[in-house]
């Protein structure tokens, strides 16, 4: 455990609420990452936008978050954050019948971190696949799935700045192309990158702790609460995706 | 992006536990609860499979490691026949705390009564999982979420108490080893707290006292009242409390009378009822005091004697005599002819 990342504490909801306005900038950046995928396809299944118009709309609804200090107003005692959010979400939405307005109030916050057309790309590729779950579990879904990347991205930085490139290379041959179907065996990875058994077994313990580690930390940042991290946790673990609400 | 197979490992990979290093390796998992998971593993060095039970909550304070090495802590100082032994307790590469324990290999109480055992065979089980808390009360400990998910049936019949995670040091101040949240109508529950304390159990089993959040009164007979609920829902199939939200449940612990025993199986004998009826009083002072005496009074009934709970009349108790006596009555009419025969043929 020695060679661990250190793991961080810091609430990106609880820093949307503060007084600095670089701390404010900083959380909902972390907000904008971990939250804009699900919104945009919220935007544009649940609400039946076009795809302009949903992009359109996921940016002007962070901006205008940032803006009026929408998130500042969560209370953790009330529910959990992204309940909150998607419901800030559906009142914008509800609210913003003017294209013109939109376009004026677009292209700030998050057009930096969103990949519209990835997002689109995806919603292509599903296709039916994500058809009788209810917006709210579509919402959820998309919320878990948006935490695992961030997570995998997080990962593969901080293998690379700590000289451990070979261990998310292991990691992402075993655990995301094989995905656990078994074509790839530990065997087959030592032959590939040169190492012993033990020691592929040991790196991919290594890795796996860490992303654990920084799935968890990205949790804690898009939660209000320890008891709200609790519970996000334990769905975001071991529940499906589709009921963690 | 992640689709929907990977994301579903990736799930699996970051909640699996990380034994590298230790003497186990993982098998399967078993169930999760509420803050933790049992994961079926081998244990290497003994060449034998066992269960790891192991955190499954992110626990920055270390609140709830502690929680779960207090409830190892406490299983390890119950050493009794009908109670999982622990084996080892310690901390994962992962920095999770985990116990190890006996793997018990069965079926849960619930699934074990649908392969409809005989009546007998119900009452000496059932008198198994009393003498195992009569045990824990022994060593002043309540276990508060006593149920038949909560307990396994061995393949040679043996009763084990599992999930000690919420029990109580009688007298223990406050509440503060109870480590669970949880508030489904058939998981255990702790809800908001109340003016008297936290609700902390599962509704459909609780006593009223316990579902009202007063955990300054819970004390053996807490215990007492979910056995007499086990017993209830053994003998009539179905337990007391069984429809409703968990809120809804737990006000009808506190305001209901379940329907009689008898009621809805007119099979089971009367001093039997009585005795779920008293196990299942709603005020503590009128139950059997410790799991001991309810134990002592099914046994009562199983040798055919009167029962504690139940006042006789004089023609049941002649009949309850009559069909304890039966064999033996049998045996002395047998003699008296055989004798009378013997008798009469010598006579000749």
């Amino acid at each position: 455990m020695a060679d661990r990342f250190p793991t961080t504490h810091w609430s990106a909801v609880r820093g949307a609420g503060s007084a600095e306005p670089e701390e404010r900038r900083r959380s909902l950046e972390a907000i904008v990452a971990a939250y804009w995928r699900p919104v945009y396809k919220h935007v544009r299944l649940s609400r039946n936008r076009s795809p302009e118009d949903a992009e359109d709309l996921t940016q002007a609804f962070f901006t205008r978050a940032f803006e009026k200090e929408f998130f500042a107003g969560y209370d953790p005692a009330k529910g959990r954050f992204r309940t909150f959010l998607r419901t800030c979400v559906d009142r914008f939405v509800a609210n913003e019948d003017k294209a013109a307005q939109r376009l004026k109030r677009g292209g700030g916050m998050a057009q930096e971190t969103c990949d519209f057309a990835a997002a689109e790309a995806e919603i292509a590729a599903a296709g039916a696949a994500g058809g009788g779950r209810s917006p709210e579990e579509a919402f959820d879904a998309e919320w878990v799935r948006s935490l695992f990347a961030l997570a995998v991205e997080a990962l593969r930085s901080e293998c690379a700045a700590a000289g451990k490139s070979r261990h998310f290379e292991l990691f992402r041959r075993y655990d995301l192309e094989d995905a656990g179907e078994g074509k790839v065996t530990y065997d087959d990875l030592a032959r590939e990158f040169s190492l012993t058994p033990s020691l592929v077994t040991n790196h991919l313990a290594w890795v796996r702790r860490e992303f654990r580690r920084i799935l968890l930390d990205t949790l804690r940042q898009v939660t209000g609460s320890d008891e709200e991290f609790r519970l996000e946790a334990r769905l975001l673990l071991g529940g499906e995706p589709g009921h963690a609400g | 992006m992640l689709d929907d197979a990977r994301l579903a490992h990736l799930r699996a990979v970051a909640d699996l536990p990380d034994l590298t290093g230790t003497r186990y390796r993982l098998i399967r998992r078993l169930g999760r609860g509420g803050m933790a998971t049992v994961y079926l593993v081998e244990d290497i060095a003994l060449g034998r499979e066992a269960a790891l039970k192991v955190l499954t909550d992110p626990d920055p304070t270390g609140e709830m490691a502690a929680r779960l090495v207090a409830e190892a802590r406490l299983l390890a100082g119950l050493e009794h026949p009908n109670l999982a032994p622990v084996h080892d307790v310690g901390t994962l590469p992962d920095g999770r705390v985990f116990y190890v324990m006996k793997y018990v290999r069965g079926a849960r109480l619930d699934a074990w009564i649908a392969t409809s055992p005989d009546r007998p065979a119900v009452l000496r089980l059932f008198v198994k999982v009393c003498d195992a808390v009569a045990f824990a009360h022994a060593h002043g400990v309540v276990h508060r979420d006593l149920k038949p998910q909560n307990i396994m049936v061995g393949e040679f019949g043996e009763a084990l108490v599992m999930d000690w995670g919420v029990a109580k040091r009688i007298g223990a101040a406050g509440d503060a080893d109870a480590p669970t949240l949880r508030l489904e109508a058939d998981a255990p529950s702790r809800r908001p707290a109340t003016r008297a304390g936290s609700v902390i159990g599962t509704p459909a089993w609780m006593a009223p006292e316990q579902a009202r959040g007063e955990v300054g009164a819970i004390d053996p007979r807490t215990d007492v009242y979910a056995l007499g609920a086990i017993l209830y829902s053994l003998l009539g199939r179905r337990a007391p409390v069984d429809a409703g939200s968990a809120e809804e449940i737990l006000r009808r612990v506190v305001e209901d009378v379940p329907p009689a025993l008898r009621s809805i199986e007119p099979s089971v004998p009367r001093p039997l009822a009585a005795i779920v009826a008293r196990a299942m009083s709603k005020q503590q002072v009128d139950r059997y005091p410790r799991a001991g005496d309810l134990s002592a009074d099914v046994l009562r009934f199983l040798d055919g004697a009167a029962v504690e709970a139940y006042p006789e009349s004089i023609l049941e108790r002649g009949g309850r005599i009559l069909a304890r006596t039966r064999t033996l009555a049998a045996l002395i009419a047998a003699y008296l002819i055989t004798r009378v025969l013997v008798l009469w043929l010598t006579g000749r």
